[in-house]
């Protein structure tokens, strides 16, 4: 049961802080609990579909496949969370000061939606495949479910669920003129993150191997396995022992977003006419 | 008319902007250095059975790449793991993997089956 809790306990609670942060980031926009919910029945869904097809998946690309689904699927919410957060850098303040007219806002809203809610599904998906996977093998390994296992697994998901619900409170209960900041500040780090982490997948098949050099390591501060660890894996990426390739890949996304989001950004709406029309 | 077009395109293309820009993200990533396959690397096989790795101590020259073989022989799925050589990869019963680790330092450097922590190993570099 024990070990059961423990893993379940552990994805959820990996998909739980990026589900925690997406509701915080929609916070207020209508239907985002549909595109939320979307995510996670999709991702559950395709956790089942990745579990079943895990053996066939590893076999290809010469026995990379794993790594390369990883790497692809990593890659596309790096770039819905970049797509993301440029978005909500042209429109975020807009809707927030209720300048923009409702209607438009929320057909434009729920393209940004969409693609927070892939992010979602793909956060589900990776975790999720993981506990059926460990769950099936548990199950076909004692010749059916048990009931101590079956008991274990509702425990960890739903302590995982409160993982979630803690990261969506404490993050809405943040001041809502610092919100928009924190959040996009949390997007991004996420998605660096995730680049971070589809390149350990590259390097690990083996497809990457420049810059593959160790540039420093704090694992014997924050050890990966930890759940601290986890926790800043998914939060932030961290790793205790990245490689060149991660750190570049890890700036160079951080980079390309915060350009994109001057770019593209909304001018700053502090300006005295405003206050004049006002 | 082509003028037209280009500036249809440029219109199209300032309102797709940012998704192609974020597109050229992912692109990025995948078209990275495709390097070429590192030579001289050792290849070393590890089965996993009854949750024990056999052998449990592996050995490998220093600053040389290595390709790890992974074996599930045992009735259960496992996921081979080391966050100090940087691999994790699910293995089903009865299927084999390889993951590829970087030149090592002289070092002893632990892996392990992440579903079952009692399943430890080693990779020793003299």
């Amino acid at each position: 049961m024990l070990a059961a809790l423990l893993i379940v306990f552990r994805e959820v609670f990996e998909a739980g802080l990026i589900v925690g942060i997406v509701m915080a980031v929609t916070a207020g926009v209508p239907a985002r609990t549909l595109w939320v919910m979307g995510g996670v029945v999709a991702g559950v869904l395709g956790a089942g579909v990745v579990a079943l097809f895990t053996g066939a998946l590893s076999e290809l690309f010469n026995g990379s496949g794993q790594e390369i689904f990883n790497a692809s699927i990593l890659a596309f919410a790096v770039v819905m969370l970049t797509w993301h957060n440029v978005w909500m850098a042209r429109h975020g303040r807009e809707m927030a000061a209720e300048l923009h007219a409702a209607g438009e806002a929320v057909v434009e809203g729920s393209k940004s939606l969409a693609a927070l809610g892939a992010v979602v599904a793909i956060a589900v998906l990776r975790e999720g495949s993981e506990v059926v996977l460990f769950l099936y093998g548990v199950a076909a390994a004692q010749g059916g479910a048990s009931f101590a296992m079956v008991v274990g697994g509702f425990v960890g998901l739903f302590l995982g669920a409160l993982v979630c619900l803690a990261t969506y409170l404490g993050l809405v209960s943040i001041p809502q003129r610092y919100l928009f900041g924190v959040t996009s500040a949390l997007i991004a780090l996420l998605a660096a993150g995730m680049a971070a982490q589809a390149i350990a997948f590259l390097e690990q098949a083996n497809i990457l191997t420049a810059l593959d050099q160790t540039v420093w390591d704090t694992s014997w501060l924050i050890s990966d396995s930890s759940f601290l660890g986890r926790g800043l894996h998914t939060l932030i990426g961290y790793v205790g022992q990245p490689t060149a390739m991660q750190l570049v890949v890890y700036a160079a996304t951080l980079a390309v977003m915060i350009v994109l989001m001057k770019l593209f950004g909304a001018p700053p709406p502090e300006r005295p006419r405003i206050a004049a029309a006002e | 008319m082509i003028a037209a077009e280009h500036s249809a395109l440029r219109e199209a293309g300032r309102s797709n902007a940012g998704i192609a820009a974020a597109l050229l993200v992912g692109v990025a990533l995948a078209l990275l250095p495709r390097a070429i396959a590192a030579e001289d690397a050792v290849t070393l096989s590890v089965t996993i059975k009854n949750h024990k790795f056999d052998p449990a101590e592996l050995h490998a020259p220093p600053n040389t790449p290595i390709d790890i073989k992974i074996k599930n022989a045992g009735d259960i799925v496992m996921e081979f793991e080391s966050s100090e050589l940087h691999f994790e990869k699910i293995v089903p019963v009865g299927r084999e993997g390889v993951v590829h680790v970087r030149p090592q330092q002289p070092g002893r450097y632990n892996f392990f089956d992440d579903f079952h922590h009692e399943t430890q190993g080693y990779l020793i570099v003299p």
